[in-house]
């Protein structure tokens, strides 16, 4: 009926949130570059960068899935656009967003933790690698 | 079959930003995603069908399926597109901008 856009709010709230920390990155590394601190220098992937996983997951994800929607005729071009409020269906399409749209928004951002928490763990091993090689050096 | 065309257009894509890694020039990490994220999801519409066909969902009607298979194709182009428009707009390689400059020239 009209699932995607529960992931679809949430692409644009991550899309935002991506912004303000993007922001605030380059202010960080800009006051550490004036100040010559060893911040620039930091490995690994930005938060920012982490972030943009999420968006496209969700981004892609609610255009192909709205996509269908068309296909079968829930979404219209017309006022009000989705069939179910034409219909007077409201509440099935309210009941279906909590379900299987909360469903979706949850499981793709799982999935994007759990990618996150196994970059995190990879570019730690990476840095206390470099680390004791310096330490042998 | 729409889930299940779209899980096989993510790991293809997948395995091609794998081989082509650290090159990150074409964007296919961004299509690999996109693809892994209506795979999710799908996933999901998939696993409420069958809470309430039961053992139904797996034995559809060829014509349904044809539908579904039609579908599947239909979103891996769309796919496809918004990702060759993001390269375009992108333009990482500057392929575009400078035949634009030398047109202009």
């Amino acid at each position: 009926m009209a699932c995607f856009l529960v992931p679809g709010t949430e692409a644009i709230v991550s899309t935002i949130v991506t912004a303000v920390v993007k922001k605030k990155e380059n202010n960080n590394l800009k006051k550490a570059s004036v100040d010559g601190t060893s911040a620039t220098e930091k490995i690994g992937t930005k938060f920012s960068t982490k972030l943009g996983w999420l968006n496209k997951m969700l981004w892609g994800g609610s255009a192909l899935l709205a996509f269908e929607h068309i296909w079968h005729g829930e979404v219209i071009p017309t006022f009000p656009f989705l069939t179910a409020v034409k219909e007077g269906e409201v509440g099935g399409m309210l009941a279906e967003m909590g379900t299987a749209g909360v469903t979706m928004a949850v499981l793709v951002t799982a999935a994007w933790v759990g990618m996150v928490i196994v970059s995190n763990v990879i570019e730690k091993r990476q840095a206390e690698n470099t680390d004791s090689k310096e330490v042998k050096a | 079959m729409t889930l299940l065309i779209t899980i096989f257009a993510a790991i293809t894509v997948t395995l091609i930003w794998y081989k082509k890694a650290p090159d990150n020039s074409m964007r296919y990490g961004t299509l690999a995603l996109m693809y892994w994220g209506a795979s999710l999801m799908w996933l999901v519409d998939a696993i409420f069908e069958y809470a309430e066909l039961g053992a139904e969902f797996f034995t559809p009607a060829a014509e349904d399926m044809l539908n579904d298979s039609y579908l599947g194709l239909c979103v891996v182009a769309l796919g496809l597109i918004i990702w060759i428009v993001m390269l375009f707009i992108k333009d990482p390689k500057g392929i575009i901008r400078k035949m634009l400059v030398k047109k202009n020239a």
